[in-house]
């Protein structure tokens, strides 16, 4: 009885650790592991190279320019999509059947599977025939290469990235926004305060935490940006799209060198996790305000 | 110091009426307070003198100046919320001079102004705590002392005490009422309960659904109530009443239909002499709360349930007692509710003799 009372939430709990510990906690270690040899995936011996394959792989040109092109994509993504996610909010916070539609309108790239996307918009940005270089034709532009160009490539994706992200994004600032009680406005409104300061001294710092949360979000999810650059550029052209973990998946699964691509997966890992860490930490101390 | 003017306000919000037609003068420096049971239109009122909501209908005077369309931060009104709406990201300090800021007053100016008003209030030692970190009375003292630092004309309270406990609440009264004296400026405030209006108010305007049923001082409030509403409304327990109907042995000569009478508890007397002029009903104590020094009897009668209070009285212990009114305790309504006063001439039935020779 008392043995079964003790025994029985380690039993209900088992079999959430053991489907966490074998898909989540084993790869991870076994990556790491990996990371130290150099292997082929069939070969039946795995070479043990020690910390060699993390000295190529940051003496690489191709490597520091995969992290260039991932940190720029990140950067961009990420002010883009919660600077614009934050004026829509604004502007959708007032309630009417009108804003409700482009709420549902803006949020529906959400829920639309990533791979569709991308075929979407490879097709839209066609130089040719893409129906975005015949609007600006219309309005009187050049037409632009989008994914053709190394100059303009990783833009366009960022662009796709943006949209796809911003209606979510906005989602959760109007949340943000309806969680503030309307005295707090009314309180500034008697106090003469302008609607810019109300904005700046009041708001923003009211939705502090929603901002980092969406920042460090939005961060973590383009860091591992994939199936629009596998679908819509494979990297291309010249490496100018070319990101974190696609590197990992070209070395791992079509070159075959598992070892270097478990070590660009390791250094994934790292700045993943120093996100993460960063986001509690700072949620825990200062940002929070309750 | 400012004398506040309502004339034919109306409030629909879309096709709901909330408040069909408001006259109210609210008097220079007077302690105005409004109250009526929930949803009677109090804080709507309260709201559109502030500016926070436009009335539909009707004009808002300000001293000599019609503010219809001064938005809410010219009107020199400064207001108090039931949540207090704190700014929580700002510190105590933040939170009273913002006000401050917005006018442009100079840093050393409002230093000044902020230490003085922290003293006033008691908060010198939270001026850099958020306001999450005070307790509710401090939360409210911050509240005032955001809306004293401005200096305005009129002090708008909704319901401020209505989230402290019972002990804070009197205590804030206290200095409520204090504050207003030191001040001399008008204060506008909303409460739903009537001891508090009764106790801190220097006029009363009683609301029904958006109706004013009464604007009065609190004595004149009591002792002479004008309709049914406010007499029962004012007083605790409330005033006694009943359908003529089934009233007994009581003649009464009046001019108008007497639809009702009513009487307060503690004017009634238990198990009174012959000497005293009054109506008389005999009824069974139902229940007795003793709370010191004045006791609470519930009886049932034939015409209903009555309250009557006594005070440093023994308790009366007989389960059947009788109540006796003084006559000229005796409130009588007509069949609106309203007061009926002239012209009433009331006294004991007078037993017919019958066969007699
Ligand atoms: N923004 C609004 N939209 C629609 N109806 C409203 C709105 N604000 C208030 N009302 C209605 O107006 C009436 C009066 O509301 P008000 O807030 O003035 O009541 P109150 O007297 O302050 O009550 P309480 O004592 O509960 O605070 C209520 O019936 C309420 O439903
Ligand atoms: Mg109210």
């Amino acid at each position: 009885m008392t043995l079964w009372a003790k025994l029985r939430p380690y039993g209900m709990v088992a079999p959430a650790i053991l489907v966490f510990s074998l898909f989540f906690i084993y790869p991870i270690f076994y990556m790491i592991y990996l990371s130290m040899f150099d292997w082929n995936f069939v070969s039946p011996t795995k070479a043990f190279v020690g910390l060699q394959n993390f000295q190529d792989l940051l003496s690489e040109e191709d490597f520091r320019k995969v992290l260039t092109n991932t940190s720029i994509y990140t950067i961009l993504t990420v002010t883009l999509t919660t600077g614009l996610a934050l004026l829509l909010a604004l502007w959708l916070n007032k309630r009417n059947i009108f804003h409700g539609f482009v709420q549902g309108a803006i949020f529906s790239p959400h829920i639309i599977s990533l791979v569709s996307i991308s075929l979407l918009w490879s097709w839209l940005m066609d130089p040719e025939y893409g129906l975005l270089n015949w609007v600006i034709g219309l309005v009187g532009f050049g037409k632009l290469q989008w994914l053709s160009h190394p100059s303009t490539a990783l833009v366009s994706l960022v662009m796709v990235a943006v949209w796809k992200g911003v209606g979510y994004n906005a989602l959760v600032f109007i949340a943000g926004l309806q969680s503030i009680p309307a005295d707090i406005y009314e309180a500034a409104s008697l106090d003469r305060s302008k609607p810019w300061t109300t904005f700046t001294k009041l708001i923003l710092p009211m939705l502090s935490p929603t901002i980092f949360f969406l920042v460090i979000i939005n961060m973590i999810g383009s860091f591992q940006v994939f199936e629009t650059i596998a679908i819509m550029t494979q990297g291309g052209p010249i490496n100018s799209t070319n990101t974190l973990v696609y590197y990992i998946y070209e070395n791992g699964f079509r070159f075959f060198k598992i070892g270097y691509a478990s070590a660009a997966g390791v250094i994934l890992l790292i700045i993943v996790g120093i996100l993460t860490i960063v986001y509690f930490k700072l949620l825990s101390n200062r940002v929070h305000y309750r | 110091m400012a004398k506040i003017e309502l004339r034919n306000i109306s409030k629909k919000f879309k096709d709901d009426t909330v408040i069909p037609n408001l006259n109210l003068t609210i008097k220079d420096g007077s302690f105005t307070v409004l109250v009526g049971p929930s949803g009677c239109g109090k804080s709507t009122t309260l709201r559109m003198v502030a500016g926070l909501e436009q009335q539909s209908d009707g004009d808002i005077w300000i001293d000599d100046k019609c503010v219809n369309d001064t938005p809410p931060g010219l009107r020199d009104v400064a207001m108090v919320f039931q949540n207090y709406a704190l700014y929580p990201t700002m510190t105590v300090r933040g939170n009273i001079e913002f006000g401050l800021k917005n006018r442009g007053v100079a840093k050393t100016d409002r230093n000044t102004l902020v230490t003085d008003i922290s003293e006033i209030v008691g908060l010198a030692p939270y001026l850099d705590k958020k306001p999450q970190q005070l307790s509710g009375g401090q939360r409210q003292r911050v509240a005032l002392a955001r809306a004293m630092v401005k200096q305005p004309k009129v002090f708008i309270l909704d319901e401020p005490l209505s989230n402290l406990d019972a002990k804070l609440r009197g205590q804030m009264r206290t200095e409520l009422i204090q504050l207003h004296k030191r001040l001399g400026t008008t204060f506008v405030y909303v409460t739903h309960d009537q001891v508090e209006a009764m106790s801190m108010g220097d006029q009363i305007v009683v609301m029904n659904k958006g109706v004013i049923q009464q604007a009065d001082s609190p004595m004149k409030l009591y002792h002479d109530p004008e309709n049914l509403f406010t007499a029962e409304f004012i007083g605790t327990p409330a005033m006694n009443t009943m359908s003529m109907k089934d009233v007994r042995g009581l003649d009464v000569q009046a001019n108008g239909y007497i639809a009702s009478l009513g009487f307060r508890p503690e004017q009634a007397l238990l198990n009174a002499g012959p000497e005293v002029r009054g109506h008389v009903i005999e009824g069974e104590i139902v229940t007795r709360e003793s709370l010191g020094a004045e006791q609470i009897y519930q009886i049932r009668t034939g015409g209903g349930v009555f309250f009557v209070k006594t005070f440093l009285a023994p308790l009366a212990t007989a389960d059947r007692v009788k109540v006796t009114i003084p006559y000229e305790h005796l409130y009588y309504f007509g069949p609106g509710g309203e007061r009926l006063r002239a012209g009433i001439e009331a006294g004991a039935k007078q037993l017919v003799q019958a066969g007699g020779i």
